[in-house]
């Protein structure tokens, strides 16, 4: 099992634990990541604008390379695979941004979405599969109560991101039983944290990452897991009490006793 | 050659707006055989019809070519014209110059083009057509109606009444559909079990009607006036005809965790049981997931606390047939699943439900013997939140693009019957929009404002969060553009609705048409709404479309005064345009034979001559005119070319083309 890899800037710098955890377990399951040699930050937020075609730039130019390199592109950082999955169903149905994107880019050969992209946890899902994931795993977490936290990115806009269903994935929960560990369902374990207005409204920030720590807790969690830097981030700085949350990656590593 | 004349219809300015009428006149007149070609405002008017029988006596003519709108719309009308004045009725073509034309198009020169050439394709198909003449079928005097429903059970009624009879088929044990687990009916807030009860009675006891619960229709063959149908009578364990009703089977059951439908899981059932007290049949029915008894074969309690003996635990699925002249499907709806919403935490917690089990939670007759109890610790709720629309108007892959028009009325009920009978509650409903076009509903939903103080909120909710025992809701008010939190004790959700799942596979069996969203189409929005395309199939209730009882009703009247025309007539004048087996090239391969969907067409041994003065027996396809609906499917499927279908013969359709290409 190969594929091209994206792990993004977050994952070089503050979420270098998302990243070695990753390739870690990837090796421990025989999944070949190979990081694709030339990529770019890919935009860190998609664009509204219908019209903006700069900022998609470099996550075509990964896309293509990918294509170019003929592996499916796998992501780890909801953030990336957000905008690089968005910007891929640009590139399958815009035929303005398309046209537009491929006259600038000057590619030997047009990009037109022909790459797969895939989060790590769909390669987990779909190419590897829970049910063998469980029967890899060395160290079941046994008795650890996890609360899985979606975030937004991952989920929406449910008809792109084609990832889960956005009110009621399962998700991180089958991952978590795969490890051997018991899922802790809560209601905002799908809400947005408040992490992009940590900056201008701290308090709100606060107010949105504490809501969905205390409904975990209410509910058991001992410990959340993301597969988002920014929710980590918000969800350990910005929320009331001391929930623990962790990579979903490292606890994966955890279990395949590699971490 | 014939004499064919052309008359081109502007439909007011539906075709003229976009044709070239006048042109197209003027062209197709010069076409070979055409003798006569005019123009005329509105073809179908009286005035128009008088013009086409005018100019076929004047002009002595042998063919009829009507460029005007879909055939499915005036055919027959047209056909009746040039019958009135001496011509067969299928020397008139139709060419469909405003559906697949004028309304498709916006340029008026491609337009007229266009017509101009659909035009000229009647003409060659007209210069092939030879008079036919329509045989007659017999009509089987009995009508099926498919589900027990209101609709169901409203058009049986009607249908009895003129004399004819009628049976009904009921897929549950009881009839009765989905009004028997509503408690008020809007707007008048009768008590629906009060009105519908009676009529289930009165459905029972009239000595035209059969009911037929507990089964459903396993195919149905044969065409209008002679539909041919399978029923299956499902085991219901339980002696139908000697059964009593005295319900002690359902009190000595041991099985005692059954989810109970009737009250939507709320509660629960034994494994042996009535849905209500008012069911009709009153019969008890043995639910076989359940049973221990038919399961592993130990048990037994309800056979022997039977005093009448009607326990049967061998009883197998009963199959009838039976013969029908009109069928009508009523086979009604269902509250979409909400697995999908779970953002209003449906599946977290007891206290968020749809609107159906409110209503089973407000009855009388339902888990809480009517007295308003959360369904997670069985106290008062004080604050109560109604979402409207979760799942209509979506669009969303999850919901329904359309309105279930029927949420926005039960709603108001549900919050004024709240407010009426507690009121120590509060009450919020969140709304896009409320629609209340009805008698007497808009004034309804303002008195449940008005008078009983709901809080009518413009907005939709975004997330609902069981927490310590309350449900926190989060919502926005569209009209102060705030942030709303509800701590709530309740939350109810006015789910869309659905045709039910049974629709698909009879509307296949009937060959019946539906609609994206599964509700079954009739045969013209407008002018035959209860109707389907498919001629001896009626409609009643929400297989249609939404909508509440009154119209259900209504429909169901409507659905049955078209059955009794139907029944009424002796005979129906049979479609001439039928297929047909030329004997001489028929090869006796039976491909007709195999995709003739109607079971028309039979083979023979026939003698032929032979060489040398011989005779010799050949197997030949023959087609039962009776039988044969038209459809063509074996004439594409025939080898050897020997299948043609009369009206539609290859020669004319190869003309056709001819002319579209010239």
């Amino acid at each position: 099992m190969v594929f091209s890899y994206f792990p993004g800037c977050t994952l070089k710098t503050k979420a270098k634990d998302l990243d070695l955890y990753t390739r870690k377990s990837a090796e421990a399951l025989g999944i070949t990541l190979e990081e694709l040699p030339d990529w770019q930050c890919c935009g860190a937020v998609y664009p509204q604008a219908k019209d903006e075609i700069a900022t998609k730039l470099s996550s075509i130019r990964s896309l293509a390379s990918a294509r170019d390199l003929g592996y499916s592109l796998v992501t780890v950082c909801s953030a990336c695979h957000h905008v690089i999955k968005r910007v891929n169903h640009d590139m399958q149905t815009d035929e303005d941004i398309v046209l537009r994107a491929n006259n600038y880019l000057q590619l030997d050969t047009p990009y037109h979405g022909e790459t797969k992209v895939l989060h790590y946890l769909e390669v987990l899902r779909d190419e590897l599969g829970f049910d063998e994931l469980a029967k890899r795993v060395k160290n079941p977490l046994t008795g650890r109560k996890i609360g899985a936290y979606y975030g937004c990115l991952l989920l929406r806009p449910s008809g792109e991101m084609q990832f889960d269903n956005p009110e009621k994935p399962t998700i991180l929960e089958d991952f978590i039983r795969a490890i051997g560990a018991e899922p802790v369902i809560y209601a905002n374990r799908n809400e947005c944290c408040g992490g992009y207005i940590t900056l201008e409204n701290k308090p709100l920030a606060v107010k949105k990452a504490s809501a969905v720590t205390a409904s975990a807790k209410a509910n058991g969690a001992e410990c959340l897991i993301t597969a988002c830097p920014l929710c980590l981030y918000n969800l350990k700085e910005n929320a009331e009490g001391d929930m623990p949350v962790y990579y979903f990656t490292e606890l994966l590593a955890e279990a395949l006793g590699v971490k | 050659m014939q004499r064919i004349g052309v008359f081109v219809c502007w439909c007011g300015t539906n075709i003229a707006a976009t044709v070239d009428v006048k042109a197209v006149a003027e062209a197709l007149g010069k076409e070979p055989g055409v003798v006569f070609a005019t123009d005329y405002q509105y073809m179908c008017s009286q005035a128009g019809q008088d013009m086409i029988r005018d100019a076929i006596q004047e002009h002595n003519l042998g063919g009829v070519v009507i460029c005007s709108c879909s055939p499915r719309m005036h055919e027959t009308t047209f056909r009746k014209t040039a019958e009135k004045a001496g011509l067969n009725p299928y020397m008139v073509e139709i060419a469909n110059i405003r559906e697949q034309c004028s309304w498709i198009h916006k340029d008026m020169p491609t337009a007229t083009e266009k017509a101009i050439i659909l035009g000229r394709a009647a003409i060659a198909k007209v210069h092939l057509n030879a008079p036919l003449t329509a045989g007659e079928s017999p009509v089987t005097k009995r009508a099926l109606v498919i589900g027990g429903g209101i609709a169901g059970i409203q058009t049986a009624l009607d249908i009895a009444d003129a004399g004819f009879p009628v049976d009904i088929v009921e897929k549950k044990p009881t009839i009765g559909g989905k009004m028997t687990q509503i408690d008020k009916t809007f707007p008048t807030l009768d008590c629906a079990a009060c009105i519908l009860t009676p009529k289930m009675v009165e459905a029972a006891q009239n000595e035209n009607i059969r009911i037929f619960s507990y089964s459903e229709v396993d195919s149905v063959k044969g065409f209008v006036g002679n539909f041919h149908a399978t029923i299956r009578r499902k085991a219901r364990y339980v002696k139908e005809d000697v059964c009593t009703g005295c319900g002690l089977c359902t009190e000595k059951c041991p099985q005692k965790k059954v989810p109970n439908e009737f009250n939507l899981g709320l509660d629960n059932r034994r494994a042996i049981y009535i849905p209500f007290a008012q069911a009709v049949p009153k019969v008890a029915t043995i639910d076989p997931n359940y049973c221990t008894m038919l399961k592993s074969g130990k048990c037994g309690v309800c056979a022997k606390v039977c005093t009448a003996g009607a326990i049967d635990y061998k009883q197998k699925d009963e199959l009838i047939e039976e013969d029908y002249g009109a069928i009508v499907v009523a086979t009604g709806f269902n509250p979409i699943k909400l697995d999908h919403y779970d953002e209003y935490a449906y599946s977290q917690s007891p206290d968020v439900v749809t609107s159906l089990e409110f209503e089973r939670l407000m009855n009388a007759a339902g888990p809480t013997a009517g007295t308003l109890l959360r369904p997670s610790d069985g106290e008062h709720p004080h604050t109560l939140v109604f979402v409207q629309c979760v799942g209509s108007r979506e669009t969303r892959d999850c919901g329904k693009p359309y309105c279930s028009k029927i949420c926005c009325m039960y709603t108001a009920k549900h919050a004024m019957l709240c407010r009426e009978k507690y009121p120590d509650t509060e009450v919020y409903v969140f709304y896009i929009d409320v629609r209340t076009p009805g008698k007497n509903f808009d004034e309804f939903y303002r008195r449940a404002v008005e008078e009983y103080g709901v809080h009518y909120i413009k907005g939709m909710v975004g997330k609902v969060v069981p927490e310590n025992g309350k449900l926190k809701v989060q919502a926005s008010d569209l009209l102060s553009n705030e942030q709303i939190h509800i701590d709530a004790d309740m939350v109810i959700l006015a789910a869309a609705i659905e045709p039910d799942e049974s629709a698909r596979s009879i509307a296949t069996m009937l060959t019946a048409s539906m609609d994206t969203n599964d509700f079954f189409t009739e045969a013209h929005p407008k002018l035959r709404p209860v109707e389907s395309p498919t001629a001896g199939i009626f409609l009643s209730g929400v297989c249609q479309g939404p909508k509440d009882i009154p119209e259900t009703v209504a429909q169901a009247g409507a659905a049955a005064s078209k059955v009794i025309g139907l029944l009424a007539k002796d005979h129906l004048m049979c479609n001439p345009c039928v297929a047909e087996a030329n004997e001489l090239m028929c090869n006796g391969c039976s491909s007709c034979e195999k995709v003739c969907p109607y079971g028309a067409i039979t083979y023979s041994d026939k003698e032929f001559p032979g060489p040398n003065r011989t005779r010799v027996l050949r197997r030949v396809a023959s087609v039962n005119p009776a039988v044969c609906q038209g459809c063509g499917a074996c004439t594409v499927a025939c080898p050897s070319g020997a299948m043609d279908l009369k009206g539609f013969s290859t020669s004319q359709i190869m003309a056709e083309v001819d002319a579209i290409c010239k």
